[in-house]
């Protein structure tokens, strides 16, 4: 049995549902890296660039984990575009290369393109390409693909419940999670999800808001076309996927009467979130919202003395909203 | 209308005079100074990069000078440049300024459309003349490149290294002024000839490529002069990219002349295989062809955060190891710590040199 590495980084927390169903059907194991501590994000720090943003560092931390594993291959695509005329983020396109400049001892890579900005059709080639390494069969590689497509419906319809991507993979793979209790208030979080739902790197910053008593409101349980929608509104089209969406559900949440505030997590030297933070902050004039931007530093106490200012804020705004209004930056 | 328009390096000598052949009434925003950066730090994003400042700080002081429009550049990614004009807008209209922002998006095909743009933005002006208008600012910058070439070669070898610079100073200054062809050929090849008079040293300069990112290569304020720093440590600098390439491949579909962008990214194969924005691949790919062409090092510049350049920064260390050159990467933010710059130019052309005599022994 031919055994591939995935990370756990990056778009394991959009996709790994897909990847897993792909590889398992084809009668290939997948081996996942193991959460990320502080030793992967030390590795990370090791093998990257200094000026890599933190996601792509604990990328590279997975990675350096993975290839002291025998592997087969190492499974590394290189996600230009996943929908039409957007795309993801320049590093995301130029991953497999610096993986490769950076690793010197690395098991052969699968780094197949993934761009779908203009059509459809490269794409496909890819997937059977990919799947030819285990079958000769292509009808069993386009079946393995449809199958990983639906389990990853079934793991997006389990995080529209009001869970994280992490743990909808981790009920997606068998684990048993409760649901969180409602909370007094009700907090709107957003972020790309490589470093929101990766407590290492989001410093567990919803697991944190629900211990203070909030229900915490992710993009992933808003219905996406109200989000397009509301992405629609602005005067250019944004043509980073994420960033779209990210403004589409802070535009969507600032009109939902429920929620309270909205926080942004935001890594450091992040390109698209620098605009987009700030695209939010100024349209956003109805809901408190607060950018937290983060990055390989371990001062949590910081992190938690804001979030337990903002908590507080919103609760005595609740209080006194029977009386009048505080401004949104009170 | 009173129109205004970004700088970047040199490129406003030919877009001023492109719009002064569209009849329109031009206020080009003061040259780059400490206050640019002021105003364009204090309003913009803090994480967003250089360029989005200094441009905001552009705008905000050609409209204080009275200008009403703004002609900016559009795109669509995945580099941060093509939202560029949005933030902008929705800053200066957060700071209550009345202005038109008219935003040039190249074309995806057809070059017919740029003139069509252009036409719609001239008053009463024909296709024809916009064409005429494109043809003319092209030909300047044309013979502005040639004297930064020109004054690239003979900077690092003059004897006197002032009077070089004044010389190519005063040089753009009159091509600047002059309002037609050619006066403008006639002020360019005095510039040359006067350039091609100095005494030289007879020394040979060491050659460094200078790659990356293209407002921060073209634009000394955005990167300490770096150029003049170099040529006065008798560095000859080979710019990887200038105006007229991205003109030619962005916005006139190669149109105007051979692009050699096809050989930079051959060149860069196997080490960035595929387009990452911005001008990370030909960051990559120019590396590799100086290392073939023999230069003595490398040096990337571009702004903090960049995110096509920090691919290429990813890759170049293998490049390095494997294409046997020097590289060092430098990037700008609005810190004015020159002394800085100037130490580690000085460092890496030290070692450059030392390796220049080593290697020469050896054979």
């Amino acid at each position: 049995m031919k055994k591939i590495g995935i990370p756990r980084g990056l778009f394991y927390y959009y996709y790994y549902p897909l990847y897993k169903t792909f590889f398992t059907d084809l009668g290939a194991r997948a081996i996942l890296s193991s959460p990320t501590t502080r030793i992967t994000v030390d590795r990370g720090i090791d093998a990257a660039v200094d000026e890599t943003c933190f996601p792509i560092k604990v990328y590279f931390g997975h990675v350096k984990e993975l290839c002291k594993y025998e592997l087969d291959y190492l499974f590394v695509p290189r996600l230009v575009s996943i929908e039409n005329r957007s795309y993801i983020c320049p590093k995301f396109m130029g991953v497999p290369d610096m993986i490769r400049a950076s690793f010197t001892s690395l098991p052969p890579l699968i780094d197949i393109t993934v761009d779908l900005s203009r059509s459809d059709r490269d794409f496909k080639d890819q997937v059977l390409k990919t799947g030819r390494l285990f079958t000769k069969k292509s009808s069993r590689i386009q079946d393995a693909y449809e199958h990983g497509k639906q389990e990853l419906e079934y793991c997006k319809h389990i995080a529209s419940q009001g869970y994280t991507m992490a743990e909808a993979i981790n009920i997606w793979e068998g684990q048993d999670i409760r649901q969180q209790r409602d909370g007094s208030l009700r907090i709107g979080v957003l972020g790309h999800g490589y470093s929101l739902y990766d407590e290492a790197i989001s410093m567990n910053i919803i697991g944190r808001l629900r211990e203070m008593g909030c229900t915490v409101v992710l993009p992933e349980s808003l219905s996406l076309e109200q989000v397009e929608q509301e992405a629609a509104s602005m005067p250019k089209r944004i043509f980073w996927t994420l960033g779209r969406k990210m403004v589409g559900s802070a535009l969507k949440m600032e009109k939902m009467p429920d929620i309270d505030g909205i926080i942004y997590v935001a890594c450091f030297g992040c390109g698209p979130d620098s605009f987009i933070g700030e695209i939010i902050e100024r349209k956003v004039n109805d809901k408190a919202y607060m950018l937290i931007v983060i990055d390989e530093h371990t001062g949590e106490g910081g992190l938690v003395t804001r979030l337990e200012a903002f908590c507080d804020m919103l609760k005595r705004r609740r209080r006194q909203q029977v009386e009048d209004h505080i401004s949104a930056y009170g | 209308m009173k129109i205004t328009f970004p700088h970047m390096g040199n490129a406003h000598i030919a877009i001023d005079a492109m719009l002064e052949k569209l009849k329109l009434e031009v206020i080009p925003p003061p040259p780059i100074s400490k206050k640019t950066f002021e105003l364009g730090v204090k309003y913009c994003p803090e994480f967003a990069c250089m360029p989005l400042k200094i441009n905001l700080g552009n705008f905000i002081e050609a409209l204080e000078m009275g200008a009403d429009t703004i002609l900016m550049a559009g795109g669509w990614g995945p580099c941060r440049f093509g939202y560029y004009a949005q933030v902008e807008r929705d800053i200066l209209n957060d700071l209550g300024f009345e202005y038109k922002m008219i935003i040039l998006e190249a074309p995806d095909s057809r070059v017919s459309e740029l003139f069509n743009q252009l036409k719609a933005l001239g008053e009463n002006v024909s296709v024809w003349e916009a064409f005429k208008a494109v043809k003319y600012a092209w030909y300047k910058i044309k013979i502005v490149e040639n004297l930064e070439r020109r004054f690239a070669y003979i900077h690092p070898r003059a004897e006197d290294k002032n009077r070089a610079e004044d010389i190519y100073d005063k040089g753009l200054q009159e091509i600047q002024s002059a309002d037609d062809k050619h006066e403008v050929e006639r002020v360019g090849l005095k510039c040359l000839e006067r350039l091609n008079k100095l005494a030289l040293t007879g020394e040979e300069p060491l050659k460094i490529g200078l790659v990356g990112e293209i407002y921060t290569v073209l634009e000394p304020m955005a990167n300490c002069s770096i150029a003049r720093c170099l040529g006065r440590l008798n560095v000859e600098v080979d710019n990887s990219i200038y105006i007229s390439d991205w003109l030619n491949d962005h916005l006139l579909g190669g149109l105007a002349k051979k692009s050699h962008r096809k050989n930079l990214v051959r060149c860069a194969s196997p080490y960035l295989n595929y387009f990452v924005g911005g001008h990370g691949l030909e960051t990559v790919g120019s590396t590799v062809d100086y290392a073939r062409k023999k230069f003595d090092g490398v040096i990337q510049v571009g702004p903090l955060t960049c995110m096509p350049e920090i691919v290429a920064q990813s890759v170049l260390g293998m490049v390095s190891k494997e294409e046997g050159i020097p590289c060092m990467t430098l990037y700008f933010d609005e810190h004015a710590g020159t002394a800085g710059i100037q130490t580690r130019l000085e460092a890496f052309t030290d070692m450059l040199r030392r390796k220049k005599i080593l290697t020469g022994f050896s054979c």
